[in-house]
């Protein structure tokens, strides 16, 4: 079984995702059926001795990649925003890189 | 093309004849190809909802990699039956990145020794097959014997869950990968970890550049993680445990 470390980390690992994850305002993350369905799982597979049992192992690993799925969307959006965001400039801005500016042709291009 | 605005208050999920499907206030999620949107699993058709609740005020379709897989399960783009992707997964093994080693640099050379031997040796016991690996042009040579086991191997799993196989050995670029990442016997950030293997190596030494590294990194880790997540709660045996539970 892969190395997964704490499911409580884990656990909370998720539930702040979730937080982040809200689009829309107004709408408390615990609302949510994803939230339900995380906290209501981990409810019913509370680790109740030391060795987790293989359906315990099998849902840790499943919260575990869940969080690692909504962990690495969140950081990948915000690189694209800050790296690939901004989108094309327009031909001024092009043209005033280097000193230039663009002519002018009242009567618009022949 | 400019992004689609989010043109939706509330997402819910509901149960129809086929399964669960996703609706966007009031009307309900198709396809690309116009089908009604339904998936087998109650957990993945939440996610699913999440993804599509995550959206802020345009919709981001590259980031939501649960959708695109239940789209390429239901759709079936490429048109291809079950053994046709159990052979495309099985394929990779002959280029499989765990098994295509460099003599050169010597550092990087003992790197992939110390990373990859471990992961496939497990695989070998795991499966009971010789895999072994190569520093030929023409890599490894995979005894026929091991390709069929994992042929039969690959086809316990339904369609939808061979879907997700097939995304993950495409992404990561190897089945033994991909093999542990589905057996559990390693995580994702280890998985991906050991998938770009060369690229840390190069990166340790000449340093990291954010805007592509890190991209590609979290990237990669997004994809690997939905296709393994997808395949757990498509398999027969996940859905018929969690019935066994709620009992």
């Amino acid at each position: 079984m892969a190395a997964l470390g704490s499911p409580l980390r884990t656990f909370r690992g998720l539930l702040r995702e979730l937080r982040h994850a809200g689009g829309r305002e107004g709408r408390p993350y615990r609302d949510t059926p994803a939230y339900r369905h995380i906290v209501g799982a981990f409810r019913a597979h509370r680790v109740t001795s030391e060795k987790l049992c293989r359906a315990q192992q099998e849902l840790h690993f499943q919260a575990a990649t869940y969080l690692c799925l909504l962990r690495s969307v969140r950081e990948h959006t915000a690189l694209h925003q800050e790296y690939h965001g901004k989108g094309e400039r327009s031909p001024e801005e092009v043209a005033g890189l280097v000193g230039f500016r663009l002519p002018q042709q009242p009567g618009g291009k022949g | 093309p400019p992004e689609r605005k989010r043109f939706y208050q509330n997402v819910s999920i509901s149960q129809g004849e086929g399964g669960f499907e996703i609706n966007l206030d009031h009307r309900k999620l198709k396809t690309p190809q116009a089908k009604l949107f339904t998936v087998p699993s109650e957990a993945l058709a939440i996610a699913v909802a999440t993804e599509w609740d995550s959206q802020k005020d345009t919709i981001k379709f590259y980031t939501m990699h649960l959708t695109t897989l239940c789209n390429t399960a239901l759709d079936n783009p490429t048109q291809r039956n079950k053994m046709q992707l159990i052979r495309a997964a099985v394929k990779f093994l002959e280029t499989d990145t765990v098994c295509y080693r460099v003599e050169e640099p010597p550092g990087l050379a003992e790197l992939q020794k110390n990373e990859w031997d471990p992961v496939v040796a497990w695989a070998e016991k795991r499966y009971n097959v010789e895999i072994g690996s190569s520093t030929s042009i023409l890599g490894p040579n995979i005894p026929a014997s091991t390709k069929e086991t994992f042929v039969t191997h690959l086809a316990s799993y339904n369609m939808w869950a061979l879907q997700g196989i097939e995304y993950v050995v495409t992404q990561l670029k190897s089945l033994i990968l991909s093999m542990g990442l589905i057996d559990r016997h390693i995580t994702v950030e280890k998985a991906v970890l050991l998938s770009r293997l060369e690229e840390e190596y190069q990166i340790q030494r000449w340093g990291n550049v954010e805007w592509a590294h890190d991209y590609d990194l979290c990237e990669l880790r997004a994809r690997a993680a939905a296709g393994t997540l997808f395949v757990h709660l498509c398999s027969e045996s996940s859905t018929v445990k969690h019935k066994l539970l709620q009992d």
